[in-house]
């Protein structure tokens, strides 16, 4: 197996569904030529020719769009948004138009586009470059929303992610791209939407999070064996649907939750899995369910980040809370 | 093309060649030459870690600093992220400048009489918010303009339309600017469109367009001096296109230009150079010397360290400012996290 970084097991799924379908294609500000401005389709448009990985103009509106009408021709697009913060700009095309496709034309029609997007903070990026909005986009039912924390699951979840009929808002967290090396298989393989991974198993507490803050948790699960408190670790994987399953087996086991995003705490995805923690299983509770989150403001780019954003410290802490319920 | 001053510094066209006192053409200089060598220190402060984000302006010096010299000090100005000198020369402290650059909050806060907001992210975004400000200076009635500006890229986003389009129908007192530097990142401009010029963009919204060389410094200065005279006097919004060049990469943030760019196409822009061809011109009306130069250098080098020294000192931002910063008076849920990050703070 081969050692990879989520960014090289990203344009390894890339290369993989570019082989398998002559439909699938990659497109977006920069990712010819360039190869993207992360790298992440490098060497994709010498290796498959610039009809099938194409750079766009300067518009994510258009390039929204342009894959709705793709798609409507048979074409599966992987759309790049430069950086995620840049959502703004076409969430008509996500949330008004290609999240309603299926039910719009009573299943005549879909939108089988998988729109993938940097995001997360930690690595100093301007404004608007690192925000965590994906709960702005798992409030639109008809999208899918998948995050991966590891490369293995990068190269899974994306083909899968191409794959799959209905659209896909595939977040990669960008502290993540480079950080570290996981063996990746380099044959294809996919991971199912929906499914979340108990990235480690445990009795006492359950930690549930996605992206970046899975290797927060790991890390505060680590912290805590030492004190014997033995936390499970939930990797939802997709943050939209949730893997219900998943975390109410997980609950019922420990009996204590701690919910973490590195996003802000109001509304978003932390909130429904406490919701649906509350409405499905509160008698299997010992403690409420406490989540560890980003504050209620704009993201700190650069000066502040380091403390804005939640740590593997907070996350013990919460902890014992809960602990001590 | 609109062009006063050729690659060698001649006068191409002299009945443009705008009224400007002998002290105000060295002024010009000044500020092109101060401007240089504030993007040489940025990018070396950015390579030593003592900036944020920078996005490098060499080359288009005669596009930022021709048209700010055009402008009045009550003029609103919406810039884009490449666009800190115009802000500079109209008010912005340096030492603020470089906050801006490492994401601190009071690097946005323009000071009293400057008229800006701070240099604009997200493409475009500031081309319908300026017809939004040129729309209220006119039911004030005021005698200025709103002044945007965004790079050949921005032109593709649909706020570029939305903006042209909504100051056109108002005759609203807009003028924008396109800093058309040939490449948004990689993407060269014969990528990012069909049109054979940028500025014919504003016949469809129904304005003024012009092409100016955005390397020749007086026509950039004479055509905003043109489109604010027409601005105020109620004939509406322009589209100023200027062919510029950067020489840097895109930004100090890993982009490099070689991937996408040749050494010819950067030689063949070089000779363009604003700073020569218009240091010829003033050599040869005898109002400038390398001595002169060297002064401003000198100036240059010796206030940016101060400012850098200044911005070190500043109190450095904390999550605390940004929650203050958040709403006119704080909620349940910041008062709250108010609490909880001071005390994270004070670790």
């Amino acid at each position: 197996m081969a050692q990879m970084t989520m960014i090289q097991a990203i344009t390894d799924a890339l290369r993989t569904e570019l082989k398998n379908d002559e439909n699938v294609l990659v497109f977006g500000e920069d990712v010819g030529k360039n190869g993207g401005v992360f790298r992440a389709t490098e060497g994709l448009q010498a290796e498959f020719g610039e009809e099938r990985v194409f750079d766009t103009p300067l518009a994510e509106s258009g390039i929204g769009g342009l894959a709705i009408g793709l798609g409507l021709q048979g074409f599966r697009p992987v759309p790049e948004i430069q950086f995620f913060g840049f959502i703004y700009e076409v969430m008509d095309s996500i949330s008004g138009q290609m999240a309603r496709m299926r039910y719009r034309s009573g299943g005549v029609h879909h939108s089988p586009i998988t729109v993938r997007a940097p995001f997360g903070g930690g690595v100093h990026t301007p404004e608007l470059h690192a925000d965590s909005l994906e709960g702005l986009v798992a409030q639109q039912p008809g999208l899918k929303v998948v995050i991966p924390s590891t490369p293995y699951d990068a190269k899974g979840l994306l083909i899968a992610s191409i794959r799959d009929n209905d659209p896909v808002i595939f977040l990669e967290h960008m502290k993540l791209y480079r950080s570290f090396r996981g063996e990746v298989p380099e044959e294809e393989y996919t991971i199912e939407l929906g499914k979340a991974d108990v990235k480690r198993e445990g009795t006492d507490v359950t930690l549930i999070a996605y992206g970046a803050m899975v290797h927060a948790c790991l890390k505060a699960a680590d912290e805590l064996a030492e004190n014997g408190i033995n936390a499970e670790v939930i990797d939802l994987r997709t943050v939209s649907p949730l893997d219900i399953e998943t975390i109410i087996e997980s609950v019922k086991k420990t009996n204590r939750v701690v919910v973490v995003q590195e996003a802000q705490r109001q509304a978003g995805v932390a909130a429904n899995v406490v919701a649906e923690i509350q409405e499905r299983a509160i008698l299997h509770l010992e403690a409420p369910v406490l989540r560890v989150t980003a504050p209620d403001t704009v993201y700190a780019f650069s000066e502040a980040e380091e403390v804005w954003l939640p740590n593997h410290k907070d996350i013990v802490e919460k902890v014992n809370s809960v602990m001590n319920f | 093309m609109f062009q006063i001053l050729n690659e060698d510094g001649k006068i191409v066209n002299e009945e443009d060649v705008p009224d400007l006192s002998d002290e105000q053409l060295k002024e010009l200089m000044r500020r092109m030459v101060y401007t240089r060598v504030l993007d040489q220190r940025s990018i070396a402060l950015n390579r030593q870690g003592r900036l944020g984000f920078y996005a490098p302006t060499a080359g288009q010096e005669a596009s930022q600093l021709g048209s700010q010299f055009a402008l009045e000090q009550e003029d609103f100005l919406l810039p884009g992220y490449r666009d800190v000198p115009q802000l500079i020369w109209q008010g912005l402290p340096l030492y603020q400048a470089f906050l801006f650059s490492r994401g601190h909050f009071h690097g946005n806060q323009m000071p009293e009489g400057v008229h800006a907001v701070s240099p604009q992210i997200i493409i475009g975004a500031q081309y319908v918010q300026a017809a939004g400000v040129a729309l209220g200076m006119k039911k004030r009635g005021k005698k200025n303009v709103a002044v945007t500006y965004t790079g050949d890229g921005g032109t593709s986003q649909g706020d570029f339309y939305e903006g042209i389009n909504f100051a056109g129908a108002y005759k609203a007192p807009a003028i924008f600017f396109v800093q058309n530097n040939r490449f948004a990142i990689s993407v060269p401009v014969e990528k990012q469109t069909n049109a054979k010029t940028l500025a014919q963009k504003a016949v469809a919204a129904g304005i003024e367009g012009i092409q100016v060389d955005g390397m020749d410094v007086l026509a950039v200065y004479a055509a905003t001096k043109h489109a604010r005279e027409r601005a105020i006097n109620g004939e509406g919004p322009m589209l100023i296109e200027t062919l510029t060049y950067r020489y840097g990469p895109h930004t100090m943030a890993g982009d490099d230009p070689t991937r996408y760019r040749t050494e010819d196409l950067d030689n063949e822009w070089e000779k363009k150079d604003p700073l020569v061809r218009y240091r010829k011109y003033l050599e040869s009306k005898n109002l400038w010397s390398e001595e002169e130069e060297n002064k401003v250098i000198d100036q240059a080098k010796e206030e940016i360290k101060q400012a850098i020294k200044q911005a070190d000192q500043y109190p450095k931002q904390k999550v605390t400012d940004l929650m203050a910063n958040m709403y006119e008076e704080l909620p349940y849920n910041l008062q709250e996290q108010m609490e909880e990050y001071k005390e994270k703070e004070s670790k």
